[in-house]
């Protein structure tokens, strides 16, 4: 009797079924990296294809020229100059040229600036660069227990394209039926801000622009009826696991001994940089991103009208360390390694096409609540330098 | 020889069709004339009928096709009614239970979860009910009930995950929701929220017993095979009458293992490891949030953590050393 002839016909079924459903499998060889005790399957797997698909797609591009320090300060030379004026004429070209092709190197200078007067704020693409480059700045000097010295430019999540690829906004689709049935809870579609799963589609909304709770464990053997987390908040957390996983390319252990997830004494030091990633990621959107709503026209905003936002891959894009840890900072020290002028215009008043100049409102020292206290972020820096390694 | 290694039947058997005993008065009669399948009897009887449905039968599958109606039509609209999506997203979609705002509420509003609770009443009224069905289908073959008490060791399970421990925990939204990747994923968070199942005694004799399970069917059914030559498969009157089939079985076993089952007593052993494995499972489960709240914290109380050395001596939790918030 012939049997390969089913046999076949359903290993073809299972194969059709899992095309179509999307499976992203990956072929050997895959490469195994031990990172913790030994028996506590504490692994990095690496897929070798992915890998050199990963290691071509980034590479910290040259800077445009070496710039003189020396010189007339351009905030001399030109007008409306608001947060680089303390560089050299040079610096300022130069980092003129290189943002042009980290973020608009089809258009040029005109996606900023008004071809007539480069000076003029008219083109709401200049004021959200401006607020773009105050954030850049404060990311580098606020946030050394995340980005340590080796630090972020444009370039780290824009990589040539004015929206970054890896942004999020809020996730609705697909829209649920209107009226009594259908009953979701936010979940059980694919998540494509959770890894695809089947977890809760919106968890980056409520950590990393809320701040709910993303602790579920208790601390004691037993009830104490002082935890309200349940299996559904326990899914909400994973949600957001589940993406700083895929945004690094990273396993569950490369922060965490799974065994006991919650303990902060079994976890590699990996895990001190992720927490300050999360409170990081939560700043910016908070007090960078969703501040420039009324600049942004609808077409550059997510299908629910809210602006679009960051998360941990923006600027890692599916890498462990952005760029494989190479410092794009040290060409542009002078222009985006501390903050200079801090001062938020009030973009409400903002007309495209006819703002001449929008002035900050007077500088505000640190913009944000959210940002580590000095002493705490210099006493973790040597966690986090462990972490780098 | 390689016809006893096949996942298929290879001799199908095709006398005059088996009518069944002749029922009592007042019982629905069989229904359907028998008919032989080729497909069937490659996995078991080729015959397929009469059916038996009765009026318990009957009420089972409708109950079990109203649930199986709500929580489709449920997943349905929960992509909008988009038939594509349907399709593609379908082990993605659930019919998810009330959040816990609404606690034990017996009918919250349809749209947030009381679904789940008409799709949870009715799927368990058709299960008990096919339980009673089997139950006295068994008593009508003059038969033992095994089989019913195995399958009332599932619907313990299943009644402790989605009736028992919700009440208890005073919320059904921790009950587990229909569909197939969500209740894995509910299954993951349950045991991550509750300080890791494997730490859980109750977990693991559940696991030894299915495993054990597997290991138990793997013997016995390679054994009987393996003598089928000797008419090792007529098991039963081998219990009191063994043949060279039984004396060759237990005479490899001695030999590997130095012991050996009979054919009675396999049998017994199987049945008790099915049974206990969600008969455990379902009490790990039910102690999980009401009496143990994190069971790597238990198992480090009572000793049966392994300790690690601390090779992260520099690691503090971030959120205690003051700063950021």
């Amino acid at each position: 009797m012939n049997l390969w002839l089913p046999m076949a016909a359903g290993a073809g079924a299972l194969l059709a079924v899992a095309s179509f459903v999307g499976t992203d499998w990956d072929l050997p060889p895959v490469d195994t990296e031990q990172v913790g005790y030994r028996g506590t399957g504490m692994y990095k797997t690496r897929d070798r294809e992915k890998e050199a698909a990963l290691k071509a797609a980034n590479v910290v591009p040259e800077a445009p020229w070496e710039a003189d320090p020396e010189g007339d300060r351009a905030g001399d030379i030109y007008e409306n100059v608001q947060v680089l004026g303390h560089l050299s004429d040079d610096q300022f070209n130069q980092f003129m040229a290189a943002i042009t092709e980290w973020i608009a190197p089809e258009e040029g200078c005109v996606y900023c600036h008004n071809a007539e007067n480069f000076a003029t704020d008219d083109v709401y693409q200049k004021v959200v660069s401006r607020r773009m480059i105050q954030m850049t700045q404060a990311i580098n000097e606020d946030w050394t227990p995340h980005v340590q010295q080796v630090g972020v430019t444009c370039y780290t999540c824009h990589r040539g394209q004015a929206i970054p690829a890896n942004v999020w906004s809020r996730d609705t689709s697909p829209t649920p039926a209107p009226g009594m049935a259908g009953y979701r809870a936010g979940q059980n579609v694919v998540a494509k801000y959770g890894g695809n799963s089947a977890l809760p589609q919106n968890a980056l909304e409520d950590y990393l622009l809320e701040d709910k709770a993303i602790r579920v464990h208790s601390n004691t053997a037993l009830p104490t009826g002082t935890n309200p987390a349940g299996t559904k908040e326990t899914e909400n957390t994973w949600s957001l696991m589940m993406h700083m996983s895929e945004s690094l390319g990273a396993n569950c252990t490369t922060c965490h001994n799974s065994r006991a997830f919650n303990d902060w004494d079994q976890s590699p030091p990996q895990r001190v940089s992720a927490w300050h990633g999360i409170r990081m990621s939560r700043a910016l959107n908070n007090d960078y991103l969703v501040g420039l709503a009324p600049l942004f026209p609808d077409s550059r905003k997510g299908p629910a009208g809210d602006v679009y936002k960051v998360s941990c891959a923006t600027c890692h894009n599916g890498v462990q360390k952005p760029l494989y840890g190479v410092s794009m900072l040290e060409d542009y020290v002078d222009a985006l390694s501390r903050k200079t002028q801090t001062g938020v215009p009030d973009y409400s008043t903002y007309v495209p096409g006819e703002t001449l100049t929008l002035e900050p409102a007077p500088d505000a020292g640190t913009t944000s609540s959210l940002v580590p206290a000095q002493g705490q972020a210099a006493g973790e820096r040597n966690v986090a330098a462990v972490a780098g390694q | 020889m390689s016809q006893y290694q096949n996942i298929f039947t290879l001799t199908q058997v095709r006398g005059p069709f088996e009518e069944g005993i002749p029922l009592p008065a007042g019982d629905t009669p069989r229904s359907g004339k028998p008919f032989h399948l080729w497909l069937a009897g490659l996995f078991g009887n080729a015959q397929i009928g009469p059916i038996y449905l009765g009026f318990l039968g009957s009420v089972s599958i409708a109950c079990g096709t109203i649930a199986f109606l709500i929580i489709g039509l449920n997943m349905w609209a929960s992509v909008g009614w988009d038939p594509v999506q349907f399709v593609r997203q379908l082990f993605w979609l659930a019919l998810e239970p009330p959040p816990a705002k609404y606690g034990l509420k017996i009918i919250p509003p349809l749209s947030e979860g009381g679904w789940w609770i008409i799709a949870g009443f009715f799927l368990t009224t058709s299960v008990l009910l096919w339980w009673v069905r089997m139950y006295r289908r068994a008593r009508q073959l003059e038969m033992g009930t095994h089989v019913c008490w195995a399958f009332a060791a599932a619907i313990w399970l299943f009644l402790v995950l989605g009736f028992i421990r919700p009440v208890l925990m005073g919320s059904w939204a921790e009950a587990v929701p229909f569909g197939i990747f969500p209740h894995l994923d509910w299954t993951a968070s349950f045991s991550i929220r509750y300080g890791n199942l494997y730490y859980n005694p109750f977990h693991a004799l559940s696991i030894v017993f299915l495993y054990g399970s597997v290991l138990l069917f793997a013997m016995h059914g390679a054994t009987i095979l393996a003598v089928t030559r000797y008419g090792g498969e007529r098991e039963l009157e081998q219990i009191s009458d063994r043949g060279t089939a039984s004396e060759r079985a237990a005479l490899f076993w001695r030999w590997t293992m130095g012991f050996n089952a009979t054919m009675e007593s396999v049998h017994r052993w199987a049945w008790w490891f099915a049974v206990l494995t969600p008969l455990t499972g379902g009490i790990g489960i039910l102690l999980t949030g009401t009496v143990v709240d994190n069971w790597y914290l238990w198992g480090i109380k009572h000793g049966i953590v392994a300790p690690l050395p601390d090779i992260y001596p520099g690691v503090v939790d971030p959120a205690t050393t003051g700063g950021g918030q």
